[in-house]
C-alpha cells in the first residue's frame, strides 16, 4: 500500500528545465522521485550551499537580462527550481549549477514574451545602444561600462560576466552555458576585444 | 591588444590562468621576447582593472531575498499541518452543506468501463502508487474541510467514519471529468478508498453496466447537488456500505 510521505504544499508541478540548449548540467533536472519533497537535511544544506549565490544569481541575471525587474523574477524563479532540483545536484560548484538555472529561467522569460524574441530587442538596448561604442553616450565612469557590457551581444556578455564578475573557470562557463570550450574561448575573446574598442572609443570623447 | 594572431588563444589561456605549469612556462618564455603579446597582456590587465570596479556588481535587494527566503519557507517540508491549527475554525458538516443536503439519490455498485470510471481507477492507482496519496494529511475533518476551501469551488462533506472502520487520512485534490475535483481518502483496514467529489452538472449520470474495472469497485451517488464516486480495491460490499454510511452522516 501506499506510504503517506509529508505532502508538499506546492500544488503546481515545477516547471521542468527547457531542453536543448537551454539545459542545465544534467544533474538540475533530475529529482529523487516525481514529487518528493526536500529532505530536512538537504533543505538545510541548499541553504549553506546555494543561498549564500543570491547576490552572484542576481549579479548574473542583471547582466543577462539589462533589466532589473526581470532579473529578479528570473532570479526569484531559479532558486524555486534550483530548490526543487536540488535532490538531484551532485556536487560540484553550486554557483555554476545555479548560474546554469538562472540561465535557463532567463531563455524561457524571452520565450514566454514574444515582444521579446530577439536578443536585440530587449529593454535597455535601445537603438542608440545597438553599438558598444553608442551604448558609451552615458555619463559616468561604472555606468559606461556597465552600458558597454550591456550593448555585448548575449553570448559574449554572457561568457565575459561569468569570467570577469564571478571568476568561473572556461569549464564552468561552458557547463552553464551548454557550449563546448572552444566557444567560451572564442566568445570570451571577442567579448574582450569589443568592449576593449567600445571603452577606447569612450575615452576618445 | 597586437599580439601574434596565432598566439592569442594561448595568451588568453594564460592570462585566465587556465594554462598548465608547463605551458605557462613555454608562454612566458614567448612573452619576454614578443613585445606585442606583452601589451596585449596588459590590455588585458587594465580592462579587468577596469570591471574590477565595485559599482558595477549589483548586489541582490533586499526585497529579493526577502521573497526567495518565503518561497523556501512555502517549500519546506515541515509545513504540513497536523490536527488542529490555531485559527482553523472547527467548520460544522451542517455549515453550508446541510442546508443543500438532500436525500440521498442513488448508490449503486458500478462494475463498469466507461470513460469516466477509467479516469477514476487511474487516478485511484495513481493516488496509492506514487507519494502523493493525500495534500493534507490528517485524520480531523475540521481541518480537511477548511484546506480545499479556495482549492475548489465547493464545498466537500468531511466526515472521519473511523469508528465504523473507515478512519479518514486527509484530502487531497485531483483533476476529473475536466476539472478540478476533491478527493478524500479514508482507509479500510490496508486499503485506500478515494471519494472523489464535484459538482453534479446536467441530469444524474447513469451507472453504466459491464465489469468490474480492474477490479476496483465503484460506488457512485449524488447528494446535495455534489456527485461522489468512491473507489477502491476493497471488496465491493464494504465499499457499498462505506458509500451508505458515508451519506447518512453527512445527509443530516
Amino acid at each position: 500500500m501506499a506510504r503517506i510521505l509529508p505532502f508538499s504544499t506546492v500544488r503546481a508541478r515545477p516547471p521542468e528545465a527547457p531542453a536543448g540548449r537551454a539545459a542545465p548540467p544534467p544533474a538540475a533536472g533530475r529529482r529523487d522521485g516525481p514529487d518528493a519533497p526536500l529532505a530536512k537535511a538537504d533543505a538545510e544544506r541548499f541553504r549553506g550551499l546555494v543561498l549564500p549565490h543570491l547576490d552572484a544569481a542576481y549579479g548574473f541575471a542583471r547582466y543577462l537580462t539589462r533589466d532589473a525587474t526581470l532579473a529578479e523574477d528570473i532570479v526569484q524563479d531559479a532558486f524555486l527550481k534550483a530548490y526543487r532540483a536540488f535532490a538531484g545536484f551532485r556536487g560540484g560548484d553550486p554557483r555554476a549549477w545555479l548560474f546554469a538555472i538562472v540561465r535557463s529561467s532567463f531563455l524561457s522569460s524571452l520565450r514566454n514574451r514574444p515582444a521579446w524574441t530577439s536578443d536585440e530587442a530587449a529593454p535597455d538596448a535601445a537603438s542608440d545602444e545597438a553599438s558598444p561604442e553608442a551604448a558609451l553616450i552615458r555619463q559616468g565612469e561604472a555606468q559606461s561600462v556597465r552600458g558597454a557590457i550591456a550593448a555585448l551581444p548575449e553570448p559574449f556578455r554572457e561568457a565575459l560576466v561569468l569570467r570577469e564578475f564571478e571568476d568561473l573557470s572556461y569549464r564552468q562557463i561552458a557547463e552553464v552555458s551548454g557550449a563546448p570550450l572552444g566557444t567560451v574561448m572564442s566568445r570570451l575573446a571577442r567579448a574582450r576585444q569589443m568592449l576593449a574598442v567600445a571603452l577606447r572609443e569612450e575615452s576618445r570623447r | 591588444m597586437s599580439g601574434c594572431p596565432d598566439q592569442a588563444e594561448l595568451l588568453q589561456a594564460y592570462f585566465d590562468g587556465e594554462l598548465d605549469a608547463a605551458n605557462a612556462q613555454a608562454f612566458e618564455a614567448h612573452l619576454a621576447a614578443c613585445p606585442g603579446c606583452s601589451a596585449a597582456l596588459d590590455d588585458l590587465r587594465m580592462l579587468r582593472e577596469r570591471l574590477a570596479d565595485p559599482a558595477l556588481r549589483e548586489p541582490a535587494p533586499e526585497s529579493l531575498r526577502r521573497r526567495i527566503e518565503a518561497t523556501l519557507a512555502a517549500e519546506a517540508p515541515a509545513a504540513r499541518p497536523r490536527g488542529h491549527r490555531a485559527g482553523v475554525l472547527p467548520w460544522g458538516l451542517s455549515a453550508g452543506f446541510g442546508a443543500l443536503a438532500a436525500a440521498l439519490a442513488a448508490v449503486a455498485v458500478l462494475p463498469s468501463t466507461g470513460a469516466l470510471e477509467t479516469q477514476l481507477v487511474a487516478d485511484h492507482v495513481r493516488s496509492t502508487l506514487g507519494t502523493r496519496l493525500v495534500d493534507v494529511e490528517t485524520s480531523d475533518r475540521h481541518t480537511v474541510k477548511p484546506w480545499f476551501n479556495g482549492k475548489v469551488d465547493f464545498a466537500p462533506p468531511v466526515v472521519d467514519l473511523a469508528e465504523a472502520g473507515f478512519p479518514l487520512e486527509g484530502g487531497r485534490l485531483d483533476y476529473l471529468d475536466g476539472r478540478r475535483v476533491a478527493a478524500l481518502v479514508y482507509r479500510r483496514n490496508r486499503h485506500v478508498i478515494n471519494l472523489f467529489v464535484w459538482p453534479q452538472t446536467g441530469p444524474p449520470r447513469l451507472p453504466a453496466l459491464g465489469r468490474a474495472h480492474e477490479g476496483y469497485a465503484i460506488v457512485h451517488w449524488t447528494q446535495g447537488g455534489l456527485q461522489f464516486w468512491a473507489v477502491s480495491d476493497v471488496d465491493r460490499g464494504e465499499l457499498q456500505a462505506f458509500a451508505r454510511l458515508f451519506a447518512q452522516r453527512t445527509g443530516s
